[in-house]
C-alpha cells in the first residue's frame, strides 16, 4: 500500500454531517417511523472501509451527538452505536466479501439491534406503546444500503480517502 | 466448535485488534454509556451539562431549517399582488373582530380585578409573553419535542409553559444559550393538570405519543364529562397558568366492570403545524424557576 500524505479524512466527516442533517429533517409522522438511521449506516460504511480510522471512540462521540440532537437520554444512542460498531468491526472482512444483498441483510440485523437498544433504554418509565413499529427503520435502512454503498464507495474512490 | 470461537480466532489473527484492545475499549465505552444513561435518569444536574453540550449540535439544527426558511422567504416575495391585497383585507377583518373582543376583554378584566379585590385574592392575571419561533422538530417519533429559537440568553427557562395561538403546546425541558427544547403535551412522558371548562371537574391529561390524542385516566365512570367538553389548564401543579385551552373531548367510553371511564381528547393547539409560539412567564413561575436554580 502506498503511504499517502493526505488521508482526506474530511470527506467521511462531511458525509457524516450530511447524515446528521438528513436524520434531523422534519417530515410527516408516518415517514418518520420508517426514516432510515442515516448516521448509523453511513458510519458503518466507513468502519467497514477504513477500520483503522473509525472505531469505537468515534461511535461513542457520534452517538452522544445524536442523543443531543434528538433530545434522548444522554448515552442511549451512544451505547447502541458502540455495540453495533463492535459487531461491524468483528466482521468487517466478511462484509467486504459479501454480495450486496447479503450486506443489506447484515445491515438490517445491525440496525434492528440499534433500534432495540435505543427503544428499550429510551422507553424506561414512559407509557409509549406502539407494537413493533420501532423496527421499521431496519428493513428501510437495509434497502437503502444497496444504493448508499455504491454512492459512498464512489465518494471514497473519487477523493482517495485512506 | 463453540460460537465464540471465531471471535477468539479473529482477535488472535487480526492485527487490527492488537491483542484484546478492541474488546477492552468496547467494554469501557459500553460502561460509560450505561452510566451516562443512569446519570441522566437520576440527577437533575445533567440538565445543565446537556444545555452546554447542545451548543455542539445547534449549527446542524439551523442548517436543517434552512430550506424551510428560504421557502417561506421566497414565498413571501413571489406572492402575487392580488393575493396580497386579498390577504390584507382578510387580516384587517380579523383584526377588527379581535379588537372588538379585546374591548370586551378589557372591561371583563377590570371587572375581574374588582371582584378579586373584593375577595382579597392575591392572584395576579398579568403574564409576560415572549414570542418565539420554531426552528426544528424532533425526527424521533418516540419523543414529541420541538426546538425553538429562544435560549436562556433571551429569558427562557426550564419549566416555562409554551402556547400557540389556539392552546397549550407544552413546556421547556432544557435550554441552551440560543435554543430551547419544548416537550409537547402529547409526548408519552408528559402529563398536564386540566379541568373541564363547563363544570370545573379536575383531571390530568396524559400524552400517548400520538399527535392527535390525550388521555384522561383517572375519571370515575360516573364523572360528568361529555364529548365536546373543552379542557382548560387548571393551574394546579404550578407549572401551567390557569385557564388556557388544552384539548377537546372526542371520546368517552364507559365499559361495564371498569371503575374508570376512558376519555380521549384532541389537543386544541396545532402541535404539528404551528411555527410561532408564545412563551408565558408568570411572576409565580419565575419564583419557582429561581428556587429551582438554588
Amino acid at each position: 500500500m502506498v503511504v499517502q500524505a493526505a488521508h482526506n479524512l474530511w470527506v467521511p466527516i462531511v458525509t457524516l454531517l450530511i447524515a446528521f442533517m438528513l436524520s434531523a429533517l422534519p417530515m410527516l409522522e408516518w415517514v418518520q417511523w420508517g426514516w432510515p438511521e442515516w448516521v448509523l449506516i453511513v458510519f458503518i460504511y466507513w468502519v467497514i472501509a477504513l477500520p483503522h480510522r473509525f472505531g469505537l471512540g468515534w461511535a461513542f462521540i457520534l452517538g452522544l451527538l445524536l442523543d443531543l440532537l434528538q433530545g434522548n437520554h444522554l448515552g442511549v444512542n451512544a451505547l447502541a452505536m458502540v455495540v453495533v460498531t463492535f459487531f461491524a468491526m468483528l466482521m468487517y472482512r466478511r462484509l467486504r466479501m459479501y454480495r450486496a444483498w447479503q450486506q443489506a441483510f447484515v445491515i438490517f440485523v445491525l440496525v434492528a439491534i440499534n433500534q432495540c437498544i435505543s427503544y428499550w433504554f429510551q422507553g424506561i418509565g414512559s407509557n409509549a406503546s406502539s407494537g413493533l413499529w420501532f423496527l421499521l427503520p431496519a428493513p428501510v435502512s437495509g434497502v437503502l444500503w444497496l444504493w448508499l454503498f455504491v454512492v459512498l464507495r464512489g465518494v471514497r474512490r473519487a477523493f482517495k480517502v485512506a | 466448535m463453540f460460537k465464540g470461537d471465531w471471535i477468539a480466532r479473529r482477535l488472535v489473527i487480526d492485527p487490527l485488534f492488537k491483542g484484546r484492545s478492541t474488546v477492552k475499549k468496547f467494554i469501557i465505552y459500553g460502561l460509560i454509556s450505561i452510566s451516562l444513561i443512569v446519570a441522566d435518569y437520576q440527577f437533575d444536574q445533567m440538565q445543565r451539562i446537556r444545555g452546554w453540550l447542545s451548543l455542539a449540535v445547534t449549527p446542524v439544527q439551523w442548517l436543517v431549517d434552512v430550506p424551510q426558511r428560504s421557502w417561506t422567504w421566497l414565498d413571501e416575495r413571489l406572492q402575487v399582488r392580488d393575493e396580497l391585497i386579498a390577504e390584507n383585507k382578510q387580516l384587517r377583518a380579523q383584526t377588527l373582530l379581535a379588537e372588538r373582543r379585546v374591548q370586551k376583554l378589557a372591561a371583563l378584566t377590570v371587572e375581574n380585578f374588582r371582584l378579586r379585590d373584593l375577595l382579597n385574592s392575591s392572584e395576579q392575571l398579568d403574564e409576560k409573553v415572549i414570542v418565539s419561533e420554531l426552528i426544528g422538530i424532533n425526527s424521533d417519533p418516540f419523543t414529541h419535542q420541538v426546538i425553538i429559537n429562544n435560549g436562556f440568553n433571551s429569558g427562557a427557562f426550564v419549566g416555562q409553559p409554551v402556547l400557540d395561538a389556539t392552546g397549550v403546546m407544552g413546556q421547556i425541558t432544557s435550554t441552551s444559550a440560543f435554543t430551547s427544547r419544548v416537550l409537547l403535551i402529547t409526548d408519552a412522558d408528559h402529563a398536564i393538570p386540566v379541568q373541564v371548562n363547563r363544570n370545573g371537574l379536575r383531571s390530568v391529561a396524559y400524552g400517548l405519543g400520538q399527535y392527535d390524542y390525550l388521555e384522561l385516566q383517572d375519571l370515575s365512570d360516573t364523572a360528568d364529562i361529555e364529548v365536546g367538553d373543552i379542557l382548560v389548564s387548571s393551574g394546579l401543579g404550578l407549572r401551567f397558568p390557569k385557564g388556557y385551552p388544552v384539548a377537546k373531548v372526542i371520546e368517552v367510553k364507559h365499559s361495564a366492570g371498569q371503575d374508570f371511564a376512558k376519555v380521549l381528547a384532541k389537543p386544541t393547539a396545532q402541535l404539528d403545524r404551528s411555527r410561532h409560539l408564545l412563551l408565558i412567564e408568570t411572576p409565580q413561575q419565575q419564583n419557582i424557576a429561581l428556587q429551582g436554580d438554588n
